[in-house]
């Protein structure tokens, strides 16, 4: 039986991967929805009505009631709608998962971030940031299949800015960031990740991600 | 099998303060440790490698980091009592918003006024009156952020509100968001007459040297 949905409904941005989080995680569940693409230059009635307090996206608007923030949301998600847990019963791997899930977005991402978008002069230090980020990665997800264990969770949904929009951001920037070399435990997640049926068919588009990207790295020069 | 609960801390640590008043609120007994923060443990080196910060609560041997995790934690193990959360996935997920606001928002915005000067603190003093305004709205009438109860946006909140109260008070830093606020103010006079909330404060002159003494070093007075 198919989880009753009522209306949900999320004002996103495809490239982003925030709000890619939520298309994965609705996805996960099986949960119908419609999905709304904001322009960020013109934000709508609804998100600024919505998310007063930061005006960004993604939201999710579920009978009405919006939620947002993508770490919220997506345990709004797993408290919602039961199949596919993307958190475990037991509370302290929960307090685990919550850890890294909110260490990606604090230190992780934004350090990845900096590196791929530094200028010269703030490259080499940048990069170096990153790469240390990269190792604590590599460190916990050692041989599991998934951050999750077995299935996919919390914290792989939150990396997958690392799992898939880091190697298409490095290659437009000629940068070695996240390589098998490097970081062959992340990487073959990253494969694991990327291939797994329901998040192939979530993830955005490569080759339009790429060209998105790249229009922006060359607007930028 | 008894639970060993101990908490890795630092006195003037409002992180630390959110999870003293959640164990009091509980109930439950724990060795607290205090950290020299200029000369960590090794224990805290291990139990917190990641971030090497405290607060760190240690559960029969296993640590939990960061505060409001930690807080949570708190509240889905010793769930028999004072519930910190609500039921309801949708409040739960506003709770979780507020304290998220509280974290970034409204803390970086306090850091801020903390560690500048002249013109840079002006606008920083503004931008944390806009933040004050907007949690007093979102308090409204009810006595605590969650309702009629201490919840996990008052556990987020009042250390961090005790810490620039403390720095307003003895302090020639006046922010001004007083008259804009009544309603947190009287939030923050109720959560004070809850034991739970004042055992946990730092003794307040002692944290203004130290706020003192932290602004000197970075030359920011005199």
């Amino acid at each position: 039986m198919a989880a009753d949905a009522g209306q949900v409904k999320l004002l996103g941005k495809w490239p982003s991967p925030f709000s890619n989080r939520v298309v994965l995680a609705l996805k996960l569940k099986g949960v119908q929805y419609n999905y709304f693409e904001e322009d960020l230059s013109n934000k709508s009635e609804e998100l600024l009505k919505s998310n007063p307090v930061h005006k960004k996206v993604p939201v999710l608007i579920h009978n009405g009631k919006p939620i947002a923030e993508s770490l919220v949301i997506l345990e709004y998600i797993d408290e919602t709608w039961k199949s596919n847990p993307l958190l475990p019963d037991d509370p302290y791997q929960r307090a685990s998962a919550r850890f890294w899930a909110r260490y990606l977005d604090e230190k992780c991402l934004p350090a990845l971030w900096d590196a791929i978008w530094s200028d010269e002069n703030g490259r080499a230090k940048a990069v170096e940031e990153a790469i240390a980020n990269l190792k604590i990665l590599e460190n916990e997800i050692k041989d599991k299949r998934f951050f999750g264990g077995e299935s996919i969770g919390l914290v792989d949904i939150a990396a997958s800015f690392v799992g898939y929009w880091v190697g298409i951001l490095q290659e437009i920037q000629g940068l070695e960031l996240l390589t098998v070399e490097k970081f062959p435990k992340l990487v073959k997640w990253s494969e694991e990740f990327t291939s797994h049926p329901v998040i192939k068919e979530g993830l955005p588009p490569r080759d339009e991600l790429f060209a998105f990207f790249n229009a922006r790295a060359t607007a930028s020069k | 099998m008894a639970d060993e609960v101990v908490l890795l801390d630092s006195w003037a640590s409002p992180f630390g303060m959110r999870l003293r008043i959640a164990l009091a609120e509980k109930g439950v007994k724990y060795e607290y440790k205090e950290e020299d923060l200029s000369n960590k443990s090794p224990l805290l080196l291990q139990l917190n490698p990641v971030h090497k910060k405290i607060p760190v609560l240690i559960h029969n041997g296993k640590p939990v980091c960061e505060s409001l995790i930690a807080v949570q934690y708190i509240d889905e193990v010793w769930n028999q009592k004072s519930p910190l959360l609500p039921s309801d996935p949708y409040q739960k997920a506003q709770a979780r918003f507020w304290a998220d606001y509280v974290d970034n928002k409204f803390g970086d915005c306090l850091r801020k006024v903390f560690t500048s000067k002249g013109e840079e603190q002006e606008a920083a003093k503004k931008e944390f009156i806009d933040c004050l305004k907007l949690l007093e709205e979102q308090l409204g009438d009810k006595p605590y952020f969650g309702g009629d109860n201490l919840s996990f946006v008052d556990v987020a909140l009042v250390p961090l509100y005790s810490l620039f109260k403390a720095f307003e008070t003895f302090g020639n830093l006046n922010i001004g968001g007083d008259h804009q606020c009544p309603k947190l103010i009287a939030w923050a006079k109720r959560c004070l007459q809850r034991e739970s909330v004042f055992k946990s404060m730092p003794d307040q002159h002692k944290f203004y040297d130290l706020i003192c003494e932290n602004r000197r070093k970075r030359g920011l007075d005199q």
